[in-house]
């Protein structure tokens, strides 16, 4: 619904702001991602029109694209496996060396990824975790473990929250039986079907764009989430706490990506140049309370980002894995999966 | 407004049997380009090969419906037996609606007999004023009834102040809220063709029944009924009809922890799944039910006509 209004919001205000711009920059993106000021600044910079759509998950973006809309756009924000799919369904550009200024401003570690090997196609834009929060008022044991969305306690059985997203859903069942998240075992596979089959009777709802209203209002005391956004709906007063399970959480990097046909080719490198600069990227961060990717931008972020909890595990908690990718047979089994749970 | 066209001396039914074709033609081409088309496409993708990832390979195919009514089990290479998830999805979608359907006939039929029964002036203000909520988006409608209905909402409240209840009621996630989701967003669909009719009924004849001692159950169930029944059927259908495929209520009362056909037939598109070919094949077994509902509607309205 927020997403429904900002949209139009920002398509009128663009609009209405860029009557003789020199050129034009069409951005495909995640909703509630990006400050407008943000982007009126590259506006004025660049003497460049810009526009922007908007979609909720990964595989709507893919979809979208799939469906006509590659040569529309000239750059979008897809996580880390969805880089890897788009890539390999030839959806992305490739970044010719030399052509990104601030390619140098990438930190190491996001500079050579296994999604998007030499950073080709993309650069970073965010990351984060996904987890799953907790409302302190309802249970004060311990909340570092899976079995809090999969083998809950009575206190919170039925008032659990998942996200609406198979990937998110399934790669975090993996991690509470201990399997590998593309596994071929059939044992295994049968094991997580029965295990997800049990989980649901202890759950309330699949919802991703209201994750953060239920936790906020109370309507459940265990919300699936990503890390940026229950900050968020801390600060908004609920009394939540984000989790770092031991047995492991979900790591994710969304990314810009130039796509394929881009209509203003010239604009995409400029705004991903734009994006690569430490303060520009930085004021993402402190408006969607995500960390960023690029060196340098220390000076420029909201302080109370660097001691927020939600984006410092603790020792003790287990490891961060991206989402895989899995091969058609293999992923035609998760998808059988995913519709019994739901069906 | 009653019987309007029906008095003075207006153009005759034929005046433009000449330009027939001509003034048909605007609607022919809007149905073909927004309505024959895309079904066809439809139809022709549901009998494609899936892309992997979304997308089809051009390769005449009946996966999809094998997909539909058979089950090869989790790795697909058991012996095939009938597939009850699909039809399942299908039933509770029916169900819901059905049950939606029943809940506005239940209030909008009184709702609409007593608007219909009131002096003209009073009507217009009574329609006035049932049209208000509707002019908020459907979307806000929606969420204002999870917020109506939840745990610490405003109906719990009250029943708790009231004392009716001593624990909240638990009503969003339920299959219950799904049911009032749609009725509340469907209501008019069926109050306004049954206010149609009821205005056209003439009471002279619930006189003439009464002059006769029949009690005012019989002139209902015999008189009444039966002359304001193609606005009932209309009513019904128009609320059904949208209600089987809706996936806002569903998913924002409902909790979307079951599949309805309208979030099935998403996620084929949006979802992991990708899988076009079933999303098509899925909307046209939809699209089968639906008609053969209305033409058995439209056959009992035409035994009723003659």
């Amino acid at each position: 619904m927020k997403k429904l209004l900002t949209t139009s919001a920002l398509a009128l205000s663009l609009a209405a702001g860029a009557a003789s711009a020199e050129g034009k920059l069409v951005i495909y993106h995640w909703f509630e991602y990006i400050p407008q000021e943000l982007l009126d600044k590259f506006a004025a910079e660049h003497d460049v029109e810009v526009v922007m759509d908007t979609y909720d998950s990964n595989e709507a973006l893919l979809a979208a694209l799939k469906a006509g809309a590659i040569g529309t756009y000239d750059v979008a924000v897809p996580g880390d496996y969805m880089v890897q799919i788009m890539a390999g369904e030839g959806l992305l550009d490739t970044i010719a060396e030399g052509e990104l200024a601030n390619k140098g401003n990438i930190q190491p570690q996001w500079a050579d990824p296994a999604f998007d090997p030499g950073r080709t196609h993309s650069i970073p834009y965010q990351w984060g975790s996904t987890s799953f929060m907790v409302n302190r008022d309802v249970w004060q044991g311990d909340i570092n473990t899976t079995d809090i969305l999969f083998n809950p306690p009575a206190e919170l059985s039925g008032k659990i929250n998942m996200l609406d997203s198979q990937g998110e859903v399934l790669a975090m069942a993996a991690l509470h039986m201990g399997i590998p998240q593309c596994s071929t075992d059939r044992e295994q596979l049968k094991a997580l079907n029965a295990m997800l089959q049990e989980a649901k009777t202890h759950w309330a709802s699949f919802n991703s764009d209201t994750a953060k209203e239920v936790l906020v209002s109370g309507d459940a005391a265990v919300g699936q989430i990503y890390d940026g956004f229950g900050a968020k709906a801390r600060a908004e007063g609920a009394n939540v706490e984000y989790a770092f399970p031991t047995q492991g959480y979900v790591v994710w990097m969304d990314n810009v990506v130039l796509l394929k046909d881009a209509p203003n080719r010239e604009n995409a490198l400029k705004f991903m140049d734009f994006l690569l600069e430490p303060e520009n990227i930085a004021a993402v961060s402190n408006y969607a309370r995500y960390v960023a990717g690029v060196e340098g931008v220390a000076p420029y972020l909201d302080p109370e980002l660097a001691t927020q909890p939600e984006s410092n595990p603790p020792a003790e908690a287990g490891p961060g894995v991206f989402i895989a990718v899995c091969d058609q047979a293999t992923q035609e089994v998760y998808d059988q999966i995913w519709t019994n749970l739901k069906k | 407004m009653a019987g309007g066209a029906a008095s003075g001396g207006g153009p005759r039914a034929d005046t433009y049997a000449a330009d027939r074709t001509w003034l048909l033609l605007p609607a022919w081409v809007t149905l073909s380009i927004l309505v024959l088309a895309p079904v066809a496409m439809m139809l022709v993708y549901s009998f494609l090969t899936k892309e992997f990832r979304g997308g089809v390979i051009w390769e005449f195919s009946l996966a999809a419906y094998d997909q539909f009514f058979f089950d090869r089990g989790l790795f697909g290479d058991e012996p095939p037996r009938i597939e009850w998830t699909y039809i399942l999805i299908f039933w509770r979608s029916i169900w819901q609606a059905g049950a939606a359907t029943l809940l506005s006939l239940l209030i909008g039929l009184p709702t609409a007999y007593y608007i219909a029964t009131r002096p003209a002036r009073q009507r217009a203000v009574w329609l006035f004023l049932i049209t208000i909520p509707y002019w908020v988006n459907l979307l806000i409608r929606t969420v204002s009834m999870k917020f109506l209905l939840r745990d610490q909402g405003p109906l719990n409240d009250a029943l708790l102040g009231l004392g009716v209840i001593d624990a909240p009621l638990s009503i969003v996630n339920t299959n219950l809220a799904v049911q009032l989701g749609l009725f509340y967003s469907y209501l008019p669909f069926m109050v306004l063709p049954i206010y149609a009719a009821v205005e056209r009924y003439n009471f002279a004849l619930s006189e003439a029944a009464a002059d006769l001692y029949a009690t005012r159950w019989v002139i209902l169930r015999r008189i009444l009924l039966p002359n304001v029944r193609p606005g009932i059927i209309a009513g019904c259908v128009l609320v059904f009809v949208p209600s089987l495929g809706s996936f806002l209520a569903p998913d924002l009362l409902g909790g979307a922890r079951n599949f309805m056909i309208g979030s099935l037939i998403e996620e084929q598109f949006k979802g992991n799944a990708g899988n076009w070919p079933f999303g098509a094949a899925a909307s046209m077994i939809l699209l089968t039910l639906v008609l053969i509902l209305l033409l058995a509607f439209a056959r009992a309205q035409s035994r009723e006509s003659r």
